[in-house]
């Protein structure tokens, strides 16, 4: 209904200018041609029965969404890979022979080797699990601590905003190294290095960025006319919060979740590169790619692969995103 | 307003003392032996080694190694590096530096991230929102020593546009091709936070009244759309001033530059507290100040929030 | 004696040296002639760890200063010879008791006379506790060492130094040691000013030398440059042929070779990893690639007890034998180093390829496996233990050559290996130094002085300073002891190699291989030569 009143496809009349002032302001009225605006349509309600949640209406918008059918099936791919990497590669990527270092593709090595001598395919393959555990595993992580407690400060205000939002600056002022070097070294992490504890890292360190724009995005709908519609219907402040506030405030946290995702994975690459990421037992693409930084020259192709994976990834997190914002928005669904 | 910016300065006291303790104590804690480093895996005189102890208060628990570091800090004393030097003059020297180039950087990200956030928001679906999303995906998916090392060899040295690292004084011109590196991932944040919240307003029902009303399209979409849409930017981009201070190492290493993010680095590397306490304490204003100016700007960008 | 002669023949070295590149810049191309000697050559560094005093400088970055900024009694040609610069002799009869004279006549670059007092004070200053110097360990062998390096000790007068007269003076060590002359030109070794006793931090700073540069006005900026302006006062082998030397800090060789392309730097001592496939495409005529006076070895602890007694033995043996030493050469490296056959450089005198035993570090699968397996038979590897190898992996290229290494054992010897990462040098040493290495480690050894010696007694001796692995044997202890006795530099090298031999036999470390530098110039200036460890001759270097 609303692209019909742009102005381009608007009767336009025009209404001279005052006399006596010489303004180049134009004044310009539009009025809708009454034959063409079904008003006995946009007045009437639908009465044929309870309105939908919001997440229920949602769900129903979403799953008629090209871009969702698109994203949900790469994703589900990429996740097929990460469970079962046998089902995609038979070669053993941890076969090395030094020989075979940066070799070309071959039959039964697609996209040949690295300057290690592994296969690229298969540790493409078997590096999807890793990668794609540390990325899904700390965006949630970031999104539970960092949603929480950037929307009970933005919400509440006050003392208790001071307080999280403090927390929030310290931890954020402190380098992702120089706490992820110390944490890693703690023995209760040292003994058991593996995905959990870079996740945890991770967290730790990442999530004020997420409780800094959902703060800003809670505060900005806080004082919305339907939150305090809500309130004088006589919900709680609490109920109102979750209720319309948070549905509200998703779009940006979407947006900066979806594109942390692929951050993540690149950042374990960086702890990787340091010597305080995963073991070098474990494989991701991550660790693949910051170990081809001094073949890019000659060996483009070894950053290339791990590198297209990883885009592949966000891509489908990006555009599932995409589609769940839209899909939660009242305003952009189409009748 | 005033009492809003007053309260927010007297927060800094806590946060200050906070950050210094925890970094001090994660420094303290870090294995390793600084004096051990010092010596380059060589041997060293036992008498040597206890009288470098002594110097750095290495030999002291932590409260008593904190406590000194604070009675220091009271007579503007920050100590000294390994090295000998002041680490006031040290980061006297390195933090002009990298302000530039954060700021830079940050121009860069907020300037192009807004600009192309708002085509691709305008024009969803069509082929420059896909090219923008296709180019942001490269820049996620491609670490930034990677990225910085290809355009430092394609621009500094095949095409010979720019000098391939900083020079020492580190002027504006040369610091060009290190800031838009270094601002290139959250380029991608600032783009699609716009995108999002363009795509968003458009169908506000304030953007029907201004079209109603018969604003040109480009006023609809500068004044309304736009003002109310940059709050997650802001928000964004607030943040950000302090991480691309403090998250430059990879991008001061490749160009060479000499400011804090390799000064931290090495600094960290060295278990050298008293530069690493010094640095973050900085950060650490930077970043509640950053926040203050934003939520100041929230104000500004959305009359229905108010401070009291 | 054998010394003395030395020092006339080594006098009349630098009177060739010094014809020879009157008439056009040593062996070869005649191109070193035209150069300009007014222009400032640019080179890369890194900041200097410490205050430039010279018992307190122990890196790279601050020795190449150093070495520009002062000259000792002796110092080191290219090849490594030693050659007289200030002294005029070095005489000793027992290798224990040393008379020094000096040449009259050579100044600071501020003008103070050099005496023998200048030496005994500097050595003095650089072994006395209270003034907490890194290299004051250097000064060990000197007779009273023991006294004025104690803990808390006020004394600063070593009883071995004794001044005769204004040009001559007399060193007693604390035992016989022959190389005792060649360590002279070590940076620990320099005179110092008596200005810089009043105030040695600011000295540091702007340090006063003898060498043939001095620090220009303001010249250290500090992690960004550091200028130096040829020393007009200098006379010797080293002058200056160009005006001056400036080093950029770089903290990265990725940039500073991106730099030498753009021909903004001139010389570049250190190709990085990602530009060792292209830099003789890259410089075309403009690359050098020599070995140095460095070795990178692997140290397998004596202290862990899957590596002590008679299987011990033969494990060692055979992780050095499941080490295709060649093919991580060519292929993580390409090309750029030499597989070692023993314990030292082949740069130093006395170097020796083919040392009985040194078949243990040629590549063979099959028989490094056998010798595995007798190995299991007498004291079985643990289920499931992985051989792991500790290196800190801060500074590039180190990641690449122990993985390759550790495929190559896993796969030859049919256990597991693999890299262990450590984050930063301080974690590397503390698990280094406190014993608790669970696994093998990274290791090398950058020589301070060309001596077999040094690559040996600081590394394998009983106790010494350097043993990473705890390696002891009296018999190894013996022999060296018995080399340092030796009257002369040859017949001590003789006992240095026996001693390889009972190594070669223990394996303490797997020697890899030995360094070599690959170090690239600018367009803007001539032919550039690499010293014996592989420093650039910075003074010998020509602008176009």
């Amino acid at each position: 209904m609303s692209e019909k009143l742009t102005p381009e496809n608007e009767p336009r009349i025009p209404v001279t200018p005052r006399l006596g002032k010489k303004s180049t302001r134009v004044i310009e009225h539009f009025v809708a041609p009454l034959e063409e605006t079904p008003l006995a349509a946009v007045d009437s309600v639908s009465e044929g029965g309870a309105p939908l949640s919001l997440w229920a209406e949602a769900w129903r918008n979403l799953r008629k969404q090209p871009l969702f059918i698109i994203s949900a099936l790469l994703i589900l791919l990429v996740i097929v890979v990460a469970i079962a990497p046998q089902w995609f590669s038979s070669v053993d990527p941890t076969s090395c022979p030094l020989a075979d270092s940066a070799e070309g593709p071959r039959a039964g090595h697609p996209l040949g080797f690295n300057l290690q001598g592994c296969d690229v395919y298969a540790r493409m393959i078997h590096g999807t699990r890793a990668s794609l555990m540390v990325g899904i595993f700390t965006t949630i992580g970031v999104l539970i601590i960092g949603g929480t407690m950037g929307a009970l400060a933005g919400y509440y205000g006050g003392w208790l905003d001071a307080i999280l939002a403090r927390l929030g600056d310290i931890f954020f002022a402190l380098p992702l190294i120089l706490g992820a070097i110390v944490m890693m070294q703690l023995p209760a992490f040292r003994d058991n290095r593996s995905i959990w504890t870079v996740v945890l890292v991770l967290v730790i360190f990442g999530w004020p960025q997420i409780a800094r724009i959902t703060r800003g995005a809670v505060i900005e709908n806080r004082n919305a006319d339907y939150v305090t519609a809500s309130k004088a219907l006589g919900l709680s402040r609490f109920s109102a919060l979750v209720k319309h506030v948070i549905p509200n405030s998703l779009a940006p946290i979407i947006v900066v979740a979806s594109i942390s995702l692929g951050t993540f994975i690149v950042a374990e690459a960086t702890l990787s590169f340091l010597g305080l990421g995963l073991p070098p037992s474990i494989m991701s693409w991550g660790n693949d790619i910051s170990s081809a930084q001094p073949q890019v020259r000659n060996n483009p192709s070894v950053l290339l692969w791990p590198a297209v994976a990883l885009s592949i990834a966000v891509l489908s997190f990006i555009m599932l995103g995409d589609a769940l914002r839209d899909a939660l928005d009242p305003k952009a669904r189409k009748r | 307003m005033v009492m809003f910016t007053l309260r927010r300065f007297l927060q800094l006291i806590p946060v200050f003392f906070g950050a210094t303790l925890l970094v001090y104590f994660l420094v303290f804690a870090t294995p390793g032996d600084p004096i051990a480093a010092l010596s380059g895996g060589k041997p060293m005189a036992p008498a040597v080694e206890a009288a470098l102890r002594a110097q750095y208060n290495l030999d002291q628990p932590f409260w008593i190694q904190y406590g000194l570091y604070l009675k220091n800090l009271v007579t503007m004393n920050l100590g000294q590096t390994f090295s000998g030097q002041e680490v006031a003059a040290v980061i006297a020297r390195a933090y002009p530096v990298t302000a530039r180039l954060a700021i830079m950087a940050l121009v860069f990200e907020a300037f192009f991230g807004v600009l192309f956030g708002v085509i691709a928001g305008l024009r969803k679906g069509k082929l420059f929102d896909s090219t923008v999303l296709v180019a942001s995906l490269l820049v996620i998916a491609v670490p930034t020593f990677v990225l910085g090392f290809v355009l430092q060899l394609v621009v500094g040295v095949q095409l010979g546009w720019a000098k391939p690292t900083v020079s020492g004084s580190a002027p504006w011109n040369e610091l060009i091709l290190p800031a838009v590196v270094l601002g290139l991932v959250s380029l991608a944040y600032v783009i699609r936070l716009t995108r999002a919240s363009i795509s968003e307003n458009m169908n506000a029902d304030y953007v029907r009244t201004a079209t109603a009303k018969g604003l040109s399209r480009r006023r609809v979409v500068v004044v309304h759309i736009l003002r109310n849409s940059l709050i997650p930017v802001v928000t964004f981009l607030g943040a950000d001033l302090g991480s691309l201070m403090g998250g430059a190492i990879v991008t001061e290493g490749i160009f060479n530059v000499p400011g804090i993010g390799n000064l931290l680095y090495k600094a960290i590397l060295k278990g050298e507290s008293a530069t690493v306490v010094a640095v973050v304490g900085i950060l650490v204003i930077v970043f509640v100040v950053a926040n203050l100016v934003v939520d100041l700007l929230y104000a500004v960008l959305d009359p229905r929030i108010r401070y009291v | 004696m054998r010394l003395s002669r030395t020092s006339q023949a080594l006098g009349l070295a630098v009177v060739v040296a010094m014809s020879l590149t009157a008439c056009g810049g040593g062996a070869g191309e005649n191109t070193n002639a035209t150069g300009d000697a007014t222009k400032v050559i640019t080179a890369n560094n890194t900041e200097p760890q410490n205050g430039l005093l010279p018992a307190n400088t122990n890196e790279v970055g601050g020795g190449k200063v150093m070495d520009l900024l002062f000259s000792g009694l002796v110092s080191y040609d290219a090849k490594g010879a030693t050659v007289n610069e200030i002294a005029d002799s070095i005489e000793t009869k027992d290798s224990q008791n040393y008379t020094i004279k000096i040449k009259s006549g050579k100044v600071f670059s501020d003008g103070t006379a050099i005496t023998a007092q200048t030496f005994v004070d500097a050595w003095n200053f650089g072994a006395a506790a209270k003034n907490a110097q890194l290299n004051s360990y250097f000064f060990e062998s000197i007779k009273g060492y023991d006294k004025v390096s104690a803990e808390g000790s006020t004394e600063d007068k070593m009883e071995g130094l004794k001044v005769v007269d204004d040009s001559t003076f007399t060193v007693e060590l604390a035992q016989p040691e022959s190389d005792f002359p060649l360590r002279l030109g070590y940076t620990a070794f320099y005179p110092l000013p008596a200005s810089a006793y009043k105030d040695p931090k600011a000295f540091g700073q702007n340090p006063i030398g003898n060498g043939p540069y001095k620090l220009a006005e303001g010249g250290w900026k500090h992690d960004v440059s550091i200028e130096l302006i040829p020393n007009d006062k200098y006379e010797g082998p080293q002058k200056a042929k160009n005006g001056g030397v400036t080093f950029t800090i770089f903290n990265n060789p990725d940039s500073a070779y991106t730099e030498v392309q753009a021909d903004n730097l001139d010389i570049l001592d250190q190709v990085p990893p990602s530009g060792l496939q292209n830099f003789k495409t890259d410089f075309e005529g403009r690359n050098v690639n020599q070995p140095y006076a460095g070795n990178a070895t692997m140290v397998l602890p004596s202290y862990m007890p899957e590596f002590k007694g008679e299987a011990g033995s033969m494990r060692r043996q055979a992780i050095s034998m499941a080490i295709d030493r060649q093919q991580i050469i060519d292929k993580i490296f390409y090309g750029n180093k030499k597989a070692a056959t023993e314990f030292t450089s082949p740069v130093i005198d006395g170097y020796e390829a083919a040392l009985p035993g040194s078949e243990a570090l040629k590549f063979d699968a099959a028989k490094a496996k056998a010798l595995w397996e007798k190995a299991d038979a007498i004291d079985p590897w643990p289920a499931g233990k992985v051989l792991t190898i500790t290196s800190n992996i801060d500074g590039a290229g180190n990641k690449e050559y122990i993985t390759a290494m550790a495929n190559q054992i896993a796969t030859n010897l049919g256990i597991k290996a693999e890299l262990n990462p450590i984050a930063s040098f301080k974690e590397m040493r503390a698990l280094v130094n406190e014993k608790k290495l669970t696994g093998a480690s990274r290791a090398g050894w950058q020589a301070d002085y060309p001596s077999l010696y040094n690559f040996l007694g600081p590394l394998y001796g009983t106790g010494a300073g350097s043993n990473d692995g705890d390696y002891s044997n009296p018999a190894f202890d013996a022999k060296l002891k018995e080399g340092l006795a030796a009257t002369s530099v040859e017949e001590g090298n003789k006992i240095f190699n026996q001693a390889q031999e009972i190594l070669l036999k223990d394996m303490p470390v797997v020697p890899l291989w030995y360094q070599a530098v690959q170090g690239v110039w600018s367009n803007n200036v001539n032919t550039v030569e690499f010293g014996w460890n592989g420093v650039p001759l910075y003074y010998a270097v020509t602008a176009k």
